[in-house]
């Protein structure tokens, strides 16, 4: 069974591909999304939904000022879904906070920020460090123990869960044909098209964008591409809903438009399921609760771990193919933050044909091919 | 709605809300609260439609009460005890109490 007659196939159906598939279908596209069964990893159920600025940027400057565009336009590109599907994926933007426990945190964190902000380019935008008192103005229920915090008004948050469903509709609606169960096994270029190999049978198309999280390592190399990933598991701990209390998101915790509270920021090389343990989730709850005292008395739901896509140093990856002309690659870590960019900024680029070098130049990954230091 | 075959062993005594209830050892609360006629043991934290104990074997969650002031407490999991205080809840309820 041959499908065909598609201007792009989008090779993931997680956060990036879906965003960027209702971005080219937007521009006017003929576009399928080829994406796995439920034997994926679905790194993107499993994500804490920030839409954060603060802290990204220290080591490659232009991911700063990529990551605020998102941030800006995020609120346009909620506006727009909301149009199409009359859904509301509660896009908030009220600033956020990292909250330290300890001076030692505090400093550490100051020290972060004083780096980022130094680099040369770096685009210029303000995250202030504050004091105990002046985040209990803000924040009141923070305990005894949080010593101070850093504060960038850009930070916010969405649900994303709803972001999800909210873009599966609008997908649906603008015709995209979604294929679930076609893992993408081989790619080919022949007689001037892609022709997908998947488990759900062959696809053709005239480009390919490759947004498939962390198996894109797998996928690049067979349209002359490079996408070197680091996976990351990351622990999150649910709470039940509870009378909103948490105006503002944080790094380590969030309180959702529907009065849940997620909490977790934790970081785990190995993704070995056999390796899960539950200290590190005790430890994030032990933590929130330093930060919020009260949070001591909610009971939990559930936990759960989950896959972070991370490409080996944390960057973003966009690259066009020089040897498969059409074939393009999109890797990320923020699929959530950088979603409103993928839809509106890189899938026009892809609808064109070519990236716009000016914009996403900083992100090939040409990058990792300097040779270290010595 | 519902009505104990036999009213005699119900001397256990609880509050709902400060209201006292009668109840029978070995019931549960979630039982405690449909024999004492009380139809709506809570609203959800999102819509706010009204819920009562369902399942009665602790799968379903719509039972959730306070008891003794410990929050969202399956009551059809939980035996009656004297002088035990259940509060129902309304919405959402609030971190810290």
């Amino acid at each position: 069974m041959v499908a065909s007659g598609y201007d792009v196939a989008v090779v993931g159906g997680g956060l990036v591909g879906i965003a960027t598939a209702w971005g080219l279908a937007r521009e006017g596209c003929r576009v399928v999304v080829l994406d796995e069964g439920d034997r994926a990893v679905r790194a993107s159920r499993g994500n804490f939904a920030l839409v954060w600025v603060q802290s990204k940027g220290l080591g490659l400057a232009p991911y700063a000022g990529w990551t605020i565009r998102s941030s800006n336009a995020w609120r346009g590109f909620s506006d727009l879904l909301k149009q199409e599907t009359g859904l509301d994926v509660s896009f908030q933007r009220p600033g956020g906070f990292h909250l330290a426990l300890s001076e030692k945190e505090l400093e550490a964190r100051a020290d972060a920020v004083r780096r980022l902000h130094a680099q040369p380019g770096i685009v210029d935008y303000k995250t202030e460090i504050l004091g105990h008192a002046e985040v209990k103005k803000m924040l009141p229920d923070i305990g005894p123990e949080v010593v101070g915090g850093s504060y960038c008004a850009l930070d916010g948050h969405v649900n994303s869960l709803r972001l999800f469903r909210t873009l599966h509709t609008a997908l649906n609606a603008r015709g995209v044909s979604y294929r679930p169960s076609h893992r993408v096994e081989n790619i080919a270029k022949e007689g001037g098209e892609f022709r997908l190999s998947t488990t759900g049978g062959e696809v053709r198309a005239g480009r390919v964008a490759l947004a498939a999280g962390n198996a894109n390592m797998r996928l690049a190399p067979m349209v002359g591409l490079e996408a070197p990933m680091k996976p990351e598991r990351g622990q999150i701990v649910v709470t039940e809903r509870v009378q909103p209390f948490l105006h503002y998101p944080m790094s380590a915790v969030r309180q959702t438009d529907e009065g849940t509270v997620m909490i977790g920021d934790s970081k785990e090389e190995s993704i070995d399921p056999a390796g899960l343990r539950l200290g590190i989730a005790a430890t994030e709850a032990e933590r929130a609760v330093r930060r919020f005292p009260l949070l001591a008395n909610v009971n939990v739901v559930r936990t759960w771990s989950a896959i972070r896509v991370m490409t080996k140093d944390g960057f973003p990856i966009y690259d066009e193919s020089e040897t498969h002309p059409g074939a393009f690659v999109l890797c990320c870590h923020s699929g959530v933050t950088l979603c409103a960019n993928h839809a509106l900024t890189v899938a026009p680029m892809i609808a064109r044909g070519a990236l716009d070098k000016a914009l996403v130049a900083p992100f090939s990954a040409r990058r990792f091919h300097v040779p270290a230091a010595g | 709605m519902f009505r104990r075959l036999d009213e005699k062993g119900a001397t256990l005594l609880l509050k709902v809300d400060g209201q006292e209830i009668r109840a029978r050892d070995g019931d549960t609360v979630a039982a405690a609260l449909l024999a004492a006629g009380i139809k709506h043991i809570r609203t959800t934290p999102v819509s706010g439609k009204p819920r009562a104990p369902y399942c009665l074997m602790g799968v379903c969650f719509d039972c959730l009460v306070t008891i003794d002031g410990v929050g969202s407490r399956q009551a059809c999991l939980v035996p009656v005890r004297e002088g035990m205080s259940v509060e129902t809840q309304q919405g959402k309820r609030e971190a810290g109490r």
